[in-house]
Parts: structure tokens; sequence; C-alpha cells
């Protein structure tokens, strides 16, 4: 069973994807969007935290939510997957169930 | 203090959101206009992931949502030239001053010489100016 997790709020302000990272299984794919998209960068304070589980999981970002912040594209941390919406609903029926860390 | 036409209050708007995830940024921006145009004495502060409000090249043509950034660097005009950036959140989140857009007014006083409203401010400098403030309002 494979499972989507999708986290959309900020690693500063929630903890949301810091649980999805404790109960998500080894092997899941993780798609960051909206303020979620803030975990995807290099350089702050959770970089480290994050590289450090895509020897867990597969790192998906939302690439319209990165660009509509400024954040560009380029700054991201390596090896995390840039999609855009439809990209999002391949991820969602390639995976056999979604949960949403909201 | 007066103007004038009544009473000057010192107004600070404290902005912890970063845009288009929720509506508060772009909220704090009306009511701050609001304010200056009752001709007050405002300061906007930027903290946590509210720095990321200020960032330049946002783009959300693909995420359909208007672009108010382009709003921030008008704030000259309308007399606000006390924008002030915390440097902490700006080092925990791996951003300098060159990831923000250029904020400016136009100085009156010195025959419309064209000045900075964006300061960087450390945690402490930061403390004693929202100590300083009459109203405060939290976004």
């Amino acid at each position: 069973m494979s499972v989507l997790h999708t986290v959309n709020k900020s690693p500063f302000e929630r903890n949301a994807l810091e649980s999805c990272l404790r109960l998500a299984k080894a092997g899941s794919s993780i798609l960051l969007f909206e303020d979620g998209v803030i975990a995807a960068m290099q350089n702050t304070k959770f970089s480290e935290r994050i590289a450090q589980a895509m020897h867990d999981f597969s790192f998906y970002v939302m690439g319209p939510d990165v660009k509509a912040r400024g954040l560009g594209e380029d700054k991201l941390i390596n090896g995390i997957q840039v999609v855009d919406y439809n990209g999002f609903v391949d991820l969602a029926t390639e995976h056999d169930a979604v949960q949403s860390w909201l | 203090m007066e103007n004038g036409e009544g009473v000057v209050k010192r107004f600070c708007y404290i902005n912890r959101k970063a845009p288009y995830g929720t509506i508060y940024a772009l909220e704090s921006l009306e009511v701050v206009l609001i304010a200056a145009a009752f001709d007050q004495d405002i300061s906007l502060v930027f903290v946590d992931d509210g720095v990321y409000q200020l960032t330049k090249g946002q783009d959300t043509e693909s995420i359909g949502m208007k672009n108010f950034s382009k709003t921030y660097t008008a704030l000259g005009d309308y007399d606000i030239k006390k924008v002030y950036v915390e440097k902490e959140s700006l080092e925990e989140r791996g951003l300098t001053a060159d990831d923000l857009q250029a904020l400016k007014y136009e100085d009156e006083d010195d025959d419309w010489a064209e000045k900075d409203s964006l300061f960087l401010v450390g945690r402490s400098e930061l403390t004693e100016i929202i100590n300083e403030q009459d109203v405060i309002l939290s976004f």
C-alpha cells in the first residue's frame, strides 16, 4: 500500500510536517504545497532535516506555489521534484491513498 | 503629537505570516492603507514567516490569485517610511536582504530625494521599536 502525504503549512508555523515525517511509512511520497513549500527551500532551519528524510521518502513540491512566493526553483533542496497541478493529480492517482496533514 | 487636524498616534503592524497560504498578509495591507489615509505615524514590522511577504519576483499567475507584492513598493507614496524586517527571521530562512524588494520613499524635506524605507533590525532593536508604539495590530 502506497500513500501520498500532503503538507500545506509552513514548518516554522505548524508541526504538520514534523508529524508527517514521524508517522509516515518509509517509501511513502510527500508533496509540499501552499505554505508547505517553505520546507523545500535550501538553507533554512529545516533543510538538513528534509535532506535526511529524503533517504526514506520521495519529496515533491508544487511549482506554482514556489513561484507565487518568489522563492525560486533554483533554491530548492536538491532531489525534490517539482510538479504542477496535473502532477498533483497524477500523484494522487498513482498512490493507493492520500493523507492530508492539515 | 498633533498634525493640525487631530491626534497622531504611533501605529505598528506586525506581520508574521507568509503570503497567499492565508489571507492575513493581504488583510494587513488593506488596514495599513486605511491608517495611512488618516495621516498616522506608521511602522510595519515583518518577522517569522512574515518576511516572505517582501520577497521579490513573486509570480502568482499559476495559482490564480492576485499578486499584491507590488503594493509594498507603493507604500512610500502613502508616506510609510518605516518598514522593519527582523534579521534573525531572514537568517533562519536562508534569506538575505537581496531576496527582498527594495522599498523607497521620497523625502519632501530633502528635495524629494529617494531614500530607503526598509530597515533590517536585530531582535533587541525590534523589541524597543515595538515598545514605543501606541497601537499594535497583529496579522
